[in-house]
């Protein structure tokens, strides 16, 4: 029988909670004379939503972009840790010195400032695209659809059902992605990036120009996918508000440098961090 | 109480015996379908009676009895049927709790009915009880059935659905057979169903209903617009109404009828369409948001649509014109309605999910006969019904051939009608209620010792067909002498795609209070190059004014004199449930609106240019702030519409 209860788990992370699941460590970044980073190192805990915040060129989303393998920094290491299965002493991978293939493999997922969906292709089609990495059948099963090929086709569109399921997308499903509003695209590829079933989510700006009750519903659903599904989110946001209500950690940045790094509370009393966003005098 | 035998149908049946012979007939044919993973998943009549055997036995176990009353607090799903059917098979019965409805309602419900176990659909359900909980001493369980997002909630009285089905099969093997003998008990007289009451003046009373009357209902509704084993039905509104249970639960299990679940409120329409029903029921709002929603479409259409529209709209008019009157249509006549219907009516009727319908029923409160009308034209067979939750929903009907706007229709089968010397509405007939639960007064004020149903309603007999005016209380006298209903009025008002809701004001001067359609105005407003910002800025336009003005002066003119609408303002909010002015079934609660509104409505009986008025709006964060609003007057006398303006057409906001 076929029961409400989702089958499939989102979190492909087998590093158990409360460890340490992603290390930067010393990441410097330059481009020509420019230092965009310097040094910078810190942790982002299993189960965690880990914030990274900073003003307008503090180098976030170059950090973001390191992670991921579209930029590789000239010093220094990213550690994303893995298990084969539970308990077993698990490998790190170096992330800067992987191609962004293999990061993807590894399950470091992510979501753009701007949105980078296929805007002719229906929402259904966008989140399939999330699954193809994990696609594996040949050539020919592909082209003629039969057989493994469309076996693994029905599986991977259930799991993109539970997404489309979680993020309430149901009435969009068919409908091309260029045709809806901002705050929708947005969650569509928020959506995208869990249809690769990611063991680090990174999320840059996922509530840029969203009203109020936007903003709300994609925090909620952030929590959902952190807190109900496991997933670990580093996130990067300007939003202070949200920031404070739904990071367990924040990390902060200014001009390349990180200024603080903590709980929230933390952060907020940290006084480097006071100066970078109200000016030295306040 | 006189009853009369009722009809061999399903004389001596209940539900539970009738959902164990479906299962019997047809194992494999489908009894519900929900969509889960895109697609509709089928529950066969064999699967759906096992699950409701499941689940009996867990209600068992957790101590339910015959007699018992359960509650459902959610949407349409198939479990709440699962959970309606196991109470009614252990001798239970079920009352459905709206599931927009807020704390106090949930409160009075399931304390009134004694209800110790509550079946809710998800976190936000759960949520809402959880607060309340403390106030529900009697309150043992809550069964859930969608379970995403309290995975972390440990109180000890939460159970999952499935959860009671796996107590059920437990509980089962040490009771073999024990099923079987608690539906052989059940009586029809027994207690199936209790449906509140859509309580406009007052908190909801609890209609307790039998078995005998829903099914004796059924038969005689069927008898009339018979139902097929093939025939679709989309279940979209709350089964906590007795319209969704008539025909949904009644006319479902007696006749073996599919039933699909939409996946999701936001996607009900296309759902609809997917499954295209053959019969449906709805209140007015329902058939008045789609036909707002072809106005607002048609016009976004290119000119030769709409002029296709046009021509094949008005062949179809007259052709419903000499239908509903029962007349003969010419050969000529019926190729050209053929034509105009391949052309231009299939598509739109496609477009709303209603392209395999052939009948379909409003109910609840008056429709306008102009959205009557815009029915027929594009072959829609919608008829009016005419019943209260204590008669089932359902004693006068419209007949195929015999569709007038104005009236009801005539009684069904097995109903007796009478008009009492006060002008009241009596009906009898085997669907009358038993009583309010725990309310004797109240049932002896509604069932007098003959077994007439004094339905509180006026109205009159016009050729053997029964026009109700209102409710008797709410039947008003102009200056002149004649009796009128304010609804009437603002029926008139609503029939524009523009104003969403209407409250009209007086005896000698009728004044109203209207709240225009945000996505019609809207769509206008944008058409138009009229910029806006918010609902309370657009209402507040001049252009808008202008615009609803023409609305009223159309509406005027097929109003005798003395009712003609004097004045009128536009509100500065819609009416909302929230804010208790309106009810979930969207009823206007005049009694509320008379006391918040005050000053407005004496400003419109005084004549005055402009009012205004204090209002406290609370954000979604919490945070309240009070605005002052000023409000515009708008008067109608010596109005004269300016000559550039051509009618519009009724399918259209355009002119």
């Amino acid at each position: 029988m076929l029961t409400r209860a989702y089958r499939f788990s989102l979190n492909s992370s087998r590093v158990p909670a409360g460890e340490p699941l992603l290390e930067i460590r010393d990441v410097s970044l330059r481009f020509g004379g420019i230092r965009a980073l310097t040094d910078i190192s810190f942790t982002v805990t299993q189960g965690h939503v880990h914030a990274v915040i900073g003003p307008n060129g503090a180098g976030k989303s170059s950090l973001l972009n390191c992670t991921s393998g579209l930029y590789k920094p000239q010093e220094g290491h990213i550690l994303l840790h893995t298990r084969d299965k539970e308990g077993d002493g698990g490998h790190s991978h170096d992330l800067v010195k992987s191609p962004p293939h293999r990061i993807a493999r590894l399950g470091v997922a992510r979501s753009f400032q701007n949105i980078e969906l296929f805007s002719h292709l229906t929402v259904l089609e966008n989140l399939m695209l999330g699954r193809h990495i994990h696609m594996n059948h040949r050539l020919l099963p592909a082209m003629l659809w039969f057989g493994p090929a469309r076996k693994q086709e029905v599986r991977h569109r259930e799991y993109v059902e539970e997404v489309i399921d979680l993020l309430q997308l149901q009435a969009y499903r068919h409908h091309h992605v260029g045709s809806l509003a901002y705050g929708i695209q947005k969650r569509v590829e928020l959506g995208r990036a869990l249809c690769v079933e990611p063991s680090l989510l990174l999320l840059d700006e996922p509530m840029a120009g969203m009203n109020a009750e936007e903003k709300e519903d994609m925090a909620r659903y952030i929590l959902d996918v952190n807190e109900l599904r496991g997933v670990t989110v580093m996130l990067i946001e300007h939003d202070m508000g949200v920031v404070m209500d739904i990071s367990d950690r924040v990390s902060v940045l200014d001009f390349g440098k990180l200024i603080g790094d903590g709980t929230p509370d933390e952060v907020r009393g940290n006084q480097a961090v006071v100066e970078a966003y109200l000016g030295a005098d306040a | 109480m006189s009853r009369r035998p009722s009809t061999e149908r399903s004389a001596g049946k209940t539900f539970p015996k009738l959902l164990a012979e479906r299962a019997a007939e047809t194992p494999k044919g489908v009894a519900l379908q929900e969509k889960l993973y895109g697609i509709w998943q089928p529950i066969t009549w064999e699967e759906y009676a096992a699950r409701v055997r499941d689940f009996a036995h867990g209600l068992a176990s957790l101590g339910i009895k015959r007699g018992d009353i359960i509650a459902v607090l959610g949407d349409n799903r198939p479990e709440w049927l699962i959970a309606e059917l196991a109470a009614q098979s252990i001798g239970a019965a079920v009352v459905g709790i709206y599931p927009t409805s807020l704390d106090e309602e949930i409160v009075h419900i399931v304390t009134v009915a004694d209800a110790r176990v509550v079946v809710a659909e998800d976190q936000e359900q759960v949520d809402k009880l959880q607060k309340v909980k403390p106030q529900l001493p009697h309150l043992e369980t809550v069964a859930y059935y969608d379970p995403h997002g309290l995975e972390t909630y440990d109180e000890p009285w939460l159970v999952e659905f499935t959860g009671i089905e796996e107590r059920g099969r437990a509980w089962a093997q040490d009771h073999e057979g024990w099923f079987e003998v608690e539906v052989e008990k059940g009586q029809p007289d027994d207690i199936a169903v209790v449906c509140t009451t859509s309580g406009t003046t007052s908190k909801p009373k609890l209609g307790q209903l039998t078995h005998r009357n829903l099914l004796s209902m059924a038969d005689n509704l069927t008898s009339v617009d018979p139902l097929d084993s093939k025939d679709r039905f989309v279940s979209f509104l709350p089964l906590a109404w007795i319209g969704e249970q008539m025909i949904a639960v009644a006319c479902g299990l007696s006749h073996g009828m599919t039933l699909s679940f939409p996946e999701d409120a936001a996607t009900q329409r296309s759902d609809m369409r997917e499954i295209g029903p053959h019969v449906m029921f709805s209140p007015p709002r329902i058939w008045e948001s789609m036909l707002s929603e072809v106005q607002v479409r048609i016009d976004e259409a290119g000119w030769l649509k709409r002029r296709i529209f046009g021509i094949g709209y008005d062949i179809g008019d007259r052709t419903a014109e000499r239908r509903v009157r029962g007349e003969r249509i010419g050969i000529g006549s019926r190729v050209l309605a053929k034509v105009a219907d391949w052309v231009a009516l299939r598509p739109v009727r496609d477009q709303l999910g209603l392209a395999r319908i052939q009948r379909c029923y409003t109910g609840g409160a008056p429709l306008g006969p102009d959205v009557f009308r815009f029915f027929h034209a594009i072959g829609v067979n919608l008829k009016q019904i005419y019943g209260q939750t204590e008669i089932c929903g359902i004693a006068v009907l419209h007949h195929d051939d015999d569709v007038r706007f104005h009236s009801v229709g005539v009684p069904i089968p097995e109903t007796d009608l009478k008009i009492s010397d006060s002008g009241e509405i009596l009906l009898r007939s085997p669907s009358v209620f038993v009583g309010y639960v725990g309310n004797e007064t109240a049932t002896a004020e509604a069932i007098d010792d003959d077994g007439w149903l004094h339905t509180g309603d006026a109205g009159y007999l016009d050729d053997g067909q029964l026009v109700v005016i209102d409710r008797a209380k709410d039947v008003l006298t102009s200056k002149d002498g004649t009796r009128f209903s304010s609804a009437f009025i603002e029926n008139k008002l609503k029939f524009s795609p523009y104003v969403e809701e209407a409250v009209v004001f007086g005896t000698d001067e009728i004044t109203a209070m209207i709240t225009i359609d945000a996505m019609t105005v809207g769509s206008w407003a944008e058409n138009e190059h009229l910029t806006y910002t918010t609902y309370t800025d657009l209402a507040a336009k001049t252009e808008v004014y202008d615009l609803v003005i023409d609305e009223v002066h159309r509406a005027n003119a097929d109003l005798p004199d003395a009712i003609k609408v004097k004045r009128f303002l536009l509100l500065f909010k819609q009416l909302d449930p929230d804010d208790d002015e309106i009810t979930r079934t969207r009823k206007v609660r005049r009694n509320v609106i008379a006391e918040r509104y005050a000053e407005l409505i004496s400003a419109l009986e005084r004549g005055e240019e402009s009012v205004s008025i204090t209002n406290t709006v609370t954000y979604q964060d919490g945070t309240s702030v009070e605005r002052t609003i000023n409000l515009k007057i708008r008067d109608l006398e010596g109005y004269v519409p300016p000559k550039h303006k051509k009618q519009r057409p009724v399918w259209s906001g355009r002119r």
